[in-house]
């Protein structure tokens, strides 16, 4: 059994880490850092951690009035929060400012579970994706939580950063993580599955129940959305002409569309989206939901079986 | 540092001076907003001769006062004073809303002497409260100055960062309010009312000034107020009238977003001779 992450707890000590490391970071909370983890780096260091409380809208301008004076700044909520309800302020204050802020935003997708759809952010990569400027990364486990707050720390510019709430099992031999390079998984050449975030643990299930199966197929966590690694999607398009895109998200948008972009420009091959299909969520258990929308390891073997013949 | 200080008639000559570039700018540029850019004048006049701590030539000086501006459409208020003070050459000013100029229809933070875009109301009391808070972090002494407008204070944004600005004691924070008492629809009054508005303001914590907005003595005697409040953000609330200093434009809502012709702006430029 692989080893468990909370990705929050894996940013909330990474926030402590970087606190150490570089003064000019500021961390700032919309009354959920117990939820989020920056309450780690708030504990550590409570002169640059500031509680906005439940005032989204108004934090993530903030952060572009401290980023204005020089401040690298992370904020934290939940993801319908960070991009849905603050998203004008993300747009003109942050994204257009093309200022340092990196919105961390956790409980994304259909594994926040019970909270239900209200809390179950399906369209955040949509609405970040379209903003001039902004980068995206969707850590796939744990370990590369880390990665990408590092990342993000290093290079200037807005980041969206986004999480899940539950557990996710960390992925073994994935090399080294670069932003803007997918990494390869597995090595295959009968399809090719292009998965995020929670998505790569369900994907790396499917790939070894197809190979009993006797298909090859490739796996590759793309973990930055944006800008998405064209040449790792054009490369899989040509030698595999099937791709099965895997998101916790909704079709539209998200990482499919992604890929869609891409390929539809360059080298049409059918894209098959794993994704939630133009629904909200409900309440359930994290491995209940992901059965009842069509997210689980099972329907990823599903549509790499039923295209297969077609390609 | 802030450029010599003037005296208050020269500080009147100066503003009729910015009003002037206004309907220059305006009449050339065919579209933008008269009303809101006229009533903030002698306000930020003020503000930018006789209090604000900046070096044209260092724009990004680290212990600068900041300004923003919230009521990002009133831009060419900004932009007449930031000519004037050095930050760029007057005649780009005739630039304005063109193909390419770096004086864009609403502001934008490569422009000399902006600290960041504006246009989406309600986000700019939110910006000033996070250089406040840099302030803090870096143990700076700066000030913040933010001008807001009356018909913003109506987004919710406005009330969060109220909220949070006295919650964090930003007494280095100073909000100018233009309450020219009319917006795109009509009178404030009438569309979405805002009074009390220095109770409600007193009420989020804040230390209240109410001045009249076109008195030089009161405008400089309001900053010098708020400097010496403690623990709590300041706001002078202004009242002004909109489209001050020219006749045809004196309280009349039409002129909140429509550029004078050029006939409009050759009586303008008369009376403000």
């Amino acid at each position: 059994m692989a080893e468990q992450l909370y990705q929050r707890d894996v940013y909330g000590e990474t926030l402590v880490k970087l606190g150490s490391l570089d003064k000019n970071i500021v961390v700032l909370d919309a009354d959920l850092s117990s939820s989020t983890r920056t309450n780690l780096f708030a504990k550590q260091f409570p002169d640059r951690f500031f509680n906005f409380g439940v005032a989204e809208q108004n934090m993530i301008a903030a952060a572009a009035g401290l980023a204005s004076c020089g401040k690298t700044v992370f904020l934290s909520t939940f993801a319908v929060f960070a991009a849905g309800r603050a998203w004008d302020q993300v747009r003109v204050s942050i994204s257009y400012n093309n200022f340092n802020v990196k919105i961390v935003a956790t409980h994304a997708g259909i594994t926040v579970g019970p909270d239900g759809a209200s809390h179950q952010a399906l369209e955040d990569i949509a609405l970040m994706r379209v903003l001039p400027n902004m980068n995206i990364i969707v850590p796939g486990d744990g370990p590369q939580t880390e990665d990408a707050i590092m990342a993000a720390a290093n290079k200037p510019g807005p980041f969206y950063i986004r999480l899940g709430r539950s557990k996710v099992p960390t992925i073994e031999h994935k090399g080294e993580f670069k932003f803007g390079l997918a990494q390869l998984l597995t090595e295959g050449n009968d399809v090719t599955i292009i998965a995020c975030g929670a998505m790569v643990a369900q994907a790396l299930v499917a790939i070894k129940d197809l190979a009993g199966k006797g298909i090859k197929a490739r796996l590759i966590n793309m973990h930055t959305i944006r800008p998405i690694d064209r040449e790792i999607v054009l490369k899989s398009a040509r030698e595999t002409k099937l791709i099965v895109a895997c998101e916790e998200h909704n079709i539209f948008g998200g990482l499919a569309s992604s890929i869609d972009e891409v390929v539809a420009e360059n080298f049409p091959v059918k894209v098959i989206r794993v994704g939630v299909r133009n629904r909200f969520g409900q309440s359930g258990e994290p491995e209940e939901l992901l059965k009842e929308y069509n997210l689980s390891s099972l329907d990823i073997e599903k549509a790499v079986l039923s295209n297969i013949s077609s390609k | 540092m802030a450029n010599k200080q003037l005296t208050t008639e020269e500080l009147v000559l100066q503003a009729r001076q910015i009003r002037r570039l206004i309907i220059q700018m305006l009449a050339c540029a065919g579209s933008g907003h008269p009303g809101g850019s006229l009533s903030a004048t002698d306000l930020i006049t003020a503000l930018y001769f006789n209090v604000l701590r900046f070096n044209p030539n260092d724009p990004k000086w680290p212990d600068r006062d900041r300004f923003h501006m919230s009521k990002g459409h009133c831009c060419p208020l900004w932009y007449a004073v930031l000519a004037q003070t050095g930050y760029f050459p007057k005649e780009k000013l005739l630039t304005l809303r063109k193909i390419g100029s770096i004086l864009q229809g609403h502001p934008v933070c490569c422009t000399p002497g902006i600290e960041s875009a504006s246009g989406s109301l309600g986000q700019g009391l939110s910006i000033a409260l996070g250089m406040s808070l840099a302030a803090k972090v870096d143990k700076k002494d700066y000030r913040v100055y933010v001008l807001l407008g009356d018909g913003e204070v109506q987004e919710g944004n406005i009330w969060e960062a109220a909220m949070a600005c006295a919650h964090f004691s930003c007494s280095n924070i100073c909000a100018i309010l233009d309450f020219n008492g009319c917006q795109i629809d009509g009178r404030c009054e009438d569309i979405m009312g805002l009074e009390p508005l220095a109770a409600k303001w007193q009420a989020f914590g804040w230390h209240v000034i109410q001045i009249n907005g076109h008195d030089m003595q009161q405008i400089l005697a309001a900053y010098d107020q708020a400097k010496t409040i403690k623990n709590k953000p300041s706001i002078i609330i202004a009242r002004t009238v909109k489209g001050k200093g020219v006749s045809f434009m004196e309280g009349v809502v039409g002129f909140h977003g429509r550029a004078p012709t050029q006939e409009e702006a050759r009586k303008a430029l008369e009376e403000l001779a």
